[in-house]
């Protein structure tokens, strides 16, 4: 739901809500859950993004957002000669993609020790994202809320262990989704929740038997 | 509440004797859960980034495609030789529009109301009057609060994205909220913001989106001096007690209905209206050929 601050802002640098400021949050969206300093991005663009992205900024406006700036940052232009300076080499493509919104990226990005992360996202509109994909599975959170992501073993009683220790720390969970590739294979949970995870709670989750891997994206300070 | 309606604005309004500015500071508070204060702070800070955003104009900056920036100053230089037509407020007031709006295509730093495209029309209504003394932030801030509960209402009912709705929804949207705005700022009751509102949204009806090479360039920028203007007469009409024949939310649905009957072609596709002219499509050849 719209609130008052979604009529009035974001605050932002020109000159598109989507195709500007939630570029931005998608580059930095992946920069979050990939956890780790990018040197490499592959950017696939569809739709609207891959045919007036360009004049919207919107290739410049992704990378500013894997280099960690938010929407407002008045350096987002100047992305690609900061990318340069902090060895994050970086390129664009078409994509095509089958049942997708109009303004979708489609980000693979390496970080620093090797490690990548595939994200799909869509602009939705007035600078808010939808996530759609991380590694292939299907994910549907918007970085509205604090929002925890554990990729774990298909193995029972890992979704009770993690609520376990969330309760123990009072945080609500707002939604979830849960999603595997296979019986026994890799899982992917996406909890959204109304509390900040404190960095205690997240590393209580990673110890937990099975949990491969804990990333936390903290929602936009007010 | 829900920012479902303005009757439902004005009914609360008038049942808690709230002016319409608190009844969406409460919503807002109600909402997301915070605080009165933190709400006003936050508009407050929302206020200051639409003064940052005149205030960091700039004329020599150009857009992307080349097309957009200077006009401003070009408009400010002209004013200050004082040879308008229209009076110093007035003339500020499309100086500012173009001010913003170019600001925004160059990647300058904008607070999109409702949306980045029509980001230059309540600045210009409002900045002016702060400048010239004729009004406090405290005041104006309260004018953003009338403004944001309009535009929830629209978006609610209508629409404010050009992809959905065409310009209407956008500056259109931007104009009415800031009629609605400075209506409340110069004493307005709750039912002449809602005449205001109306006129506004009346008058840009049917507006289509058809921007230039799909950038937010043409004619976007100068939509916004119509939108300010526009906004202008609406409030000074709604505040000489001048009323609008069609209740202003029906006018608001009738709005969304008009959008969503516009073809395709001339809803933010860049395939039709001014993108579709001889001009519009030998820019955006020359914007592919740069690749």
């Amino acid at each position: 739901m719209l609130d008052i601050f979604d009529i009035l802002g974001p605050v932002m640098v020109g000159p598109s809500s989507s195709h500007t400021a939630g570029a931005v949050r998608i580059g930095r969206m992946a920069r979050t859950l990939l956890d780790g300093r990018p040197v490499r991005a592959e950017i696939g663009l569809y739709g609207s993004f891959a045919e007036t992205g360009r004049g919207h900024g919107t290739d410049r406006a992704l990378v500013a957002g894997l280099l960690g700036m938010a929407p407002d940052n008045l350096e987002v232009p100047n992305s690609f000669a900061i990318a340069a300076e902090q060895g994050l080499e970086f390129a664009f493509q078409t994509v095509q993609l089958r049942d997708a919104h109009p303004n979708t990226a489609v980000l693979d990005v390496t970080a620093e020790d090797g490690h990548r992360l595939v994200l799909r996202a869509v602009s939705t509109g007035g600078g808010r994202i939808r996530v759609e994909q991380v590694n292939g599975v299907s994910v549907g959170f918007t970085g509205d809320f604090n929002t925890l992501i554990v990729r774990h073993h298909d193995i029972p009683g890992t979704l009770a262990a993690i609520a376990r220790e969330l309760s123990k720390f009072r945080v609500n969970v707002a939604n979830m989704s849960l999603c595997r590739d296979r019986r026994g294979g890799d899982a992917l949970m996406v909890l959204e929740t109304d509390q900040r995870v404190s960095p205690v709670t997240r590393q209580m989750v990673a110890e937990i038997s099975g949990v491969e891997r804990v990333t936390y994206y903290e929602k936009e300070a007010e | 509440m829900a920012l479902d309606s303005m009757q439902e604005i004005f009914d609360a309004a008038s049942a808690e004797g709230k002016p319409f500015w608190r009844v969406v500071l409460d919503t807002d508070v109600e909402q997301r859960e915070t605080t009165e204060e933190a709400s006003f702070e936050k508009m407050r800070a929302t206020w200051r980034a639409m003064l940052e955003s005149v205030e960091s104009y700039e004329g020599e900056r150009r857009s992307v495609s080349g097309l957009v920036g200077g006009d401003g100053q070009r408009m400010r230089d002209y004013a200050a030789a004082g040879e308008t037509l229209c009076g110093p407020y007035l003339r500020d007031v499309i100086a500012t529009a173009l001010c913003v709006g170019e600001s925004n295509a160059c990647m300058r730093k904008i607070v999109a109301a409702p949306t980045a495209g029509a980001c230059g029309v309540l600045p210009a209504v409002l900045v002016p009057l702060y400048r010239a003394g004729r009004a406090e932030e405290d005041a104006l801030v309260r004018a953003l609060y009338v403004s944001a509960g309009i535009g929830a209402v629209i978006g609610y009912r209508a629409s404010i994205a050009g992809a959905a709705g065409g310009c209407q929804a956008e500056v259109g949207s931007a104009s009415a909220m800031a009629a609605g705005a400075l209506t409340a700022l110069r004493g307005g009751s709750e039912a002449q913001i809602g005449h205001a509102v109306a006129m506004a949204l009346k008058n840009l009806m049917g507006l289509v989106c058809d921007p230039i090479a799909g950038l937010v360039e043409v004619p976007c920028v100068k939509r916004n001096v119509v939108g300010a203007v526009n906004a202008v007469s609406c409030a000074d009409m709604a505040l000489a007690g001048i009323t609008s024949r069609v209740p202003v939310d029906e006018v608001i649905d009738c709005m969304g209905d008009v959008g969503r009957r516009l073809p395709v072609e001339l809803r933010e596709t860049a395939l039709g209206g001014l993108a579709a002219t001889p001009f519009g499509k030998s820019v955006k050849e020359a914007m592919e050929k740069r690749g």
